[in-house]
């Protein structure tokens, strides 16, 4: 029960900072969210194993259609244009999944770079389609029907973003622990001996691909969304790399610990963007050797270590008293 | 001329580019099983070094043509400066570890170069074209072709004929096969393994370098070129088969051919002609042209 009162306690939280915090905050924390749910997909690929190296593919189609929809066929709708590009991520999934569910290791990392690197080109040289490498503007967006002026469409927004990622982040919560979730972690560590408890190996990654396509191609849409614009950098192969790259900060063992990863991201880079622009990269990659060299399970190793320390306090107390 | 052997010249030139971007890749893969993400890295450094070494090389009234050994001695000096250094500072740490983490590993090496190049070299570009000019050009059936395209075409044919009989002619190069068959039995027999990953590492290093140094005088060098060659690289070797230096030729080969098609038959396919190839490739022959297949371990 407590874990349950706790959540609803932080989204409530959450949500309500949404009208108290300025702007920029809010919109670092959209942001924030955004790019979780696509480090989320990361991360559900890294516990079977696989490193996806183009989860920017989804991220751009996703963002791209929302972009294309309001434009073309006048939706105003943000939820509806969300849906759109959702829609949009789990079938590139669902086609390049047919493809790359046979491949692991360096491959498969490699071809979901290629697949994205494809996308890149088509959205750079389809100047007059996407704007080329200029990009293109996402109409303003109605929430519910209602047209908001700027502050309070910030607001919405917000809320959009954080309901979506709360009800994602459940459902990634469920899967994870359902015989699904646990399949995909068996994948990593023996796909051979999957196969002989009757479970397909190339099932499981197949479905686990295309879910995280989907987790991708909603943050992708939220980010078009909440910036206003969409650009062909959005599935250069670097963004997916800073996905992997926040993936492994946070960690992977479970679904807070990615969306966590990536609001202190937000918030180090927002900073570090303004203090030390020059070495930025040289800071992200330093502190990616640290963790895999010294913390194996990523910064919720800090948590979970943390937790047992007080448990064990306790635990000394109780018998002590 | 008609446009078939243009596209053959033309692919050509490029495809020896390729190769020699892509041949140290290959090899350190081929022994170490670590796919470098900071080969690029390695080649921007050779570029750079090539390319201040040759400004300040003509700067000084000296022999012109030496330029061309001072390309050479820039990839010298980074490779077997930066090879070990990040072999035995980094890379040793890791070997008993997922693939995933290695790629992850030599990505954060990656974004470290990228900064430290920065920061050494400054944002502003290089330009060391004189090598490049010195060797003016040539008529080939009407249409004017710089000399130094075939230069580089020489340097790639004679890196890649070293490296082959290194490998298969001498005693060292045998070392380095028992070595990719097997790590565990080579150091039961007495091999010096972590010898033969340093030197073979040191040795993609100073490749890559030298496809940099080489490439400086054709481009300004600035900032990002390191990012294209890794992933122009990783196309090339995957479609030649990982760890095969056949492979990696055949695919510079078929990667420059198709390229220049492309450029003369169809312009807006040339950004994505060469991952189109890699998942053709990949899908008839997902272990690449020449690589053998791997074996499943329980």
């Amino acid at each position: 029960m407590r874990p349950l009162l706790i959540t609803v306690a932080l989204l409530a939280l959450l949500a309500g900072l949404g009208f108290v915090l300025p702007a920029w905050i809010i919109f670092l924390l959209s942001l924030a969210f955004a790019r979780g749910l696509a480090i989320l997909s990361v991360a559900l690929l890294l516990r079977a194993g696989l490193v996806s190296f183009g989860q920017g593919l989804f991220f751009a189609a996703s963002a791209y259609t929302v972009a294309f929809v309001m434009r073309a066929w006048g939706v105003r709708e943000a939820a509806l244009a969300t849906a759109l590009g959702t829609a949009a991520g789990v079938l590139v999934a669902g086609v390049t999944g047919l493809l790359l569910a046979r491949y692991r290791e360096i491959f498969f990392a490699m071809l979901t770079l290629a697949f994205s690197m494809v996308l890149y080109g088509i959205l750079v040289k389809a100047y007059a389609l996407t704007g080329g490498s200029d990009g293109m503007a996402v109409a303003t967006p109605t929430i519910a029907g209602l047209a908001l002026e700027a502050e309070r469409l910030r607001s919405g927004l917000y809320l959009l973003t954080l309901s979506c990622t709360a009800a994602v982040a459940y459902l990634t919560f469920r899967y994870m622990n359902s015989p699904l979730g646990y399949a995909a972690r068996a994948v990593r560590d023996n796909e051979v001996r999957l196969e002989y408890l009757g479970l397909s190996t190339w099932g499981t990654i197949y479905l686990t691909y295309v879910l995280a396509g989907g987790l991708s191609g909603l943050g992708g849409a939220l980010m078009a969304l909440n910036v206003g614009h969409v650009d062909p950098q959005l599935a250069y192969w670097t963004t997916s790399g800073e996905f992997v790259f926040v993936a492994l900060l946070g960690g992977i063992g479970n679904v807070l610990a990615p969306l966590g990863g990536a609001v202190v991201f937000e918030i180090l880079r927002a900073y570090a963007f303004k203090y030390a622009p020059y070495i930025w990269q040289m800071i992200m990659g330093s502190a990616m050797l640290l963790i895999i060299l010294f913390m194996p399970e990523g910064l919720w190793t800090i948590y979970t270590s943390a937790v047992r320390r007080i448990r064990i306090r306790r635990w000394s107390w109780r018998r002590l008293g | 001329m008609n446009t078939w052997l243009i596209i053959a010249v033309d692919g050509v030139a490029f495809a020896s580019w390729l190769f020699l971007i892509s041949v140290g890749m290959t090899l350190i893969y081929g022994v170490l099983r670590i796919l470098n993400v900071a080969h690029g890295s390695l080649y921007a450094l050779g570029a750079y070094t090539g390319a201040s070494l040759i400004i300040a090389y003509f700067r000084h009234d000296l022999w012109p043509y030496g330029s061309y050994l001072v390309l050479f001695g820039a990839a010298l000096l980074v490779g077997v400066i930066a090879g070990p250094l990040i072999e035995r500072g980094l890379l040793r740490w890791v070997y008993d570890r997922d693939p995933a983490v290695q790629l992850l590993v030599t990505y954060a090496l990656f974004l470290i170069l990228e900064d430290a190049i920065k920061l050494g070299w400054g944002a502003d570009p290089y330009y060391a074209y004189k090598p490049y000019q010195l060797l003016g050009q040539v008529q080939l059936g009407g249409i004017a072709y710089p000399r130094y395209s075939f230069l580089l075409l020489g340097i790639a044919v004679a890196a890649g004929g070293a490296l082959w009989l290194f490998i298969n002619r001498t005693r060292f190069g045998k070392l380095i096969v028992a070595v990719i068959e097997d790590p565990e039995i080579s150091t039961a027999m007495g091999v010096n393994v972590p010898r033969v990953y340093v030197i073979t590492f040191t040795l993609g290093a100073v490749l890559a370098a030298l496809g940099g140094a080489f490439t400086a005088p054709m481009i300004s060098v600035a900032p990002g070129i390191a990012v294209e060659v890794i992933v122009l690289a990783f196309a090339v070797v995957v479609i030649g088969g990982l760890g095969s230096l056949e492979g990696a030729a055949l695919g510079a080969l078929i990667v420059g051919i198709v390229r220049a098609a492309a450029v003369h038959h169809i312009p807006d396919l040339e950004l994505f002609a060469i991952y189109l190839v890699m998942a053709a490739v990949l899908l008839v022959r997902p272990q690449g042209l020449f690589a053998r297949e791997e074996r499943r371990r329980i």
